[in-house]
């Protein structure tokens, strides 16, 4: 048994895949799914989601949206996604580093969010490269 | 009658059009594939969006905690009309059907006071000439992306939010076929929300009133970015069409100049002739 796994962006697709586990992260905390998940709705947070296929993982950065899970069909409503392979890791260390900067982000909340989506884009460039 | 000269410059004048609009054609033809692309690209997520909202929503009802202020419905006495057009013209019936639905809209709802928030180049030009009440304006967008829409629907959910307007309604064209766009008049707020036959008993990882105020806005801004998805694709589709009917109209045309031109050419000879001869009979 496989679960089907669909990540969708509004701009585009960019997994129809089927898999054997996905890590989810939450916007309270990371979801492992496996085949056989009770159907639950949820928010999407920033942070690495990875899919295993063939025992292989894989990796993409999320920044916010939806996550269905329903009869071992995961759907992922992201407002952005990225691949490994299309993220700036110069412009995401940049914009880590401008989100400590006070005279750039006065608002806390919203420099916090920067910094874990710059965060996000390193991890996630650095763990494909492994 | 014309010179012979004067009709083979008009011949020449009209390739040289036709040779403009062969290429526009052509152009159009290369950039509407692509807005096509962005078109079905947006598809599985908006599909999915609404299943989502249509449960969620399901759920929120149960609990007593009163309408989602996007929800909320009220009498219509205040509406923003987004009209979504072309920056550009020589697209055929494109922005002249959609301004005269604009009209039709407003004349429609005197009783109603309805102020307009224009997109694109045509929409802007001619509703700041005759006066109409503008809520902002912006130009058009070549290719569209998710966050050139969501300032646009963020102004009108504010505006709708604060009560400043009853009903937000979005006119554009959408891309039927290549040779057919339709105009599009969809109210997006107050959100109704979509029908779902089956409702699922779902975990709640957040409450579904939480859920139910991050989905609205985004499913609001789809709404947008899709007009405008749809407004690009169909505005390169028009311009296909009319540049097509323009290559084969000079194509026309300059059969038609051709065989006068002929006509002309033979006369003179005629003329030449009977000259020449009538002037050795003299003799």
């Amino acid at each position: 048994m496989a679960l089907e796994l669909e990540v969708v962006t509004p701009e585009r697709e960019l997994v129809r895949d089927q898999v054997d586990e996905v890590e989810i992260p939450g916007k309270d905390g990371y979801l492992g799914v496996l085949p056989g998940h009770a159907a639950l709705l949820g928010e999407l947070g920033t942070g690495e989601l990875t899919y295993y296929t063939g025992g292989r993982p894989h990796y993409l950065a999320v920044h916010g949206g939806f996550l269905e899970i329903r009869d071992d069909h995961v759907r992922v409503l992201a407002d952005a996604a990225e691949r490994p392979e299309e993220i700036d890791v110069e412009r995401a260390r940049r914009k880590q580093q401008e989100a400590a900067n006070p005279a750039i982000h006065l608002d806390p909340a919203q420099a916090v969010a920067v910094a874990l989506r710059a965060q996000t884009r390193i991890a996630v460039a650095e763990r494909a490269r492994e | 009658m014309p010179s012979l000269i004067d009709i083979r410059r008009r011949i020449r004048s009209v390739k040289n059009t036709q040779q403009i609009t062969k290429a526009m054609k052509m152009v159009s033809a290369a950039k509407l594939r692509r807005a096509q692309d962005r078109v079905i690209a947006a598809r599985p997520y908006v599909s999915t969006l609404r299943k989502v909202l249509a449960n969620v929503a399901v759920a929120a009802s149960g609990e007593d905690t009163g309408e989602n202020p996007l929800m909320a419905r009220r009498e219509e006495r205040r509406i923003l009309l987004v009209l979504v057009t072309a920056d550009k013209g020589l697209a055929g019936a494109f922005n002249s059907n959609l301004i005269r639905a604009a009209q039709h809209f407003i004349a429609d709802h005197a009783q109603a006071e309805v102020t307009l928030e224009l997109v694109g180049r045509k929409g802007r030009d001619f509703f700041r000439k005759r006066g109409a009440r503008i809520a902002g304006d912006r130009l058009n967008f070549a290719r569209p992306a998710y966050s050139d829409a969501t300032p646009i629907s963020g102004k009108a959910m504010d505006l709708y939010r604060n009560n400043e307007t009853d009903a937000v309604y979005l006119l554009y064209n959408e891309f039927k076929s290549v040779v057919a766009q339709k105009v599009v008049l969809r109210r997006v707020l107050p959100v109704e929300v979509p029908e779902e036959i089956q409702p699922v008993d779902y975990i709640f990882e957040q409450p579904p009133e939480e859920m139910l105020d991050a989905l609205l806005p985004r499913y609001v801004g789809m709404e947008f970015f899709r007009s405008l998805l749809e407004t690009a694709a169909a505005e390169h589709a028009a311009r296909m069409t009319a540049m097509d009917a323009a290559t084969s109209n000079a194509g026309d045309m300059i059969d038609k100049l051709t065989l006068y031109m002929n006509r002309v050419r033979q006369a003179s000879i005629t003329k030449e002739i009977i000259e020449v001869v009538s002037g050795a009979a003299a003799e």
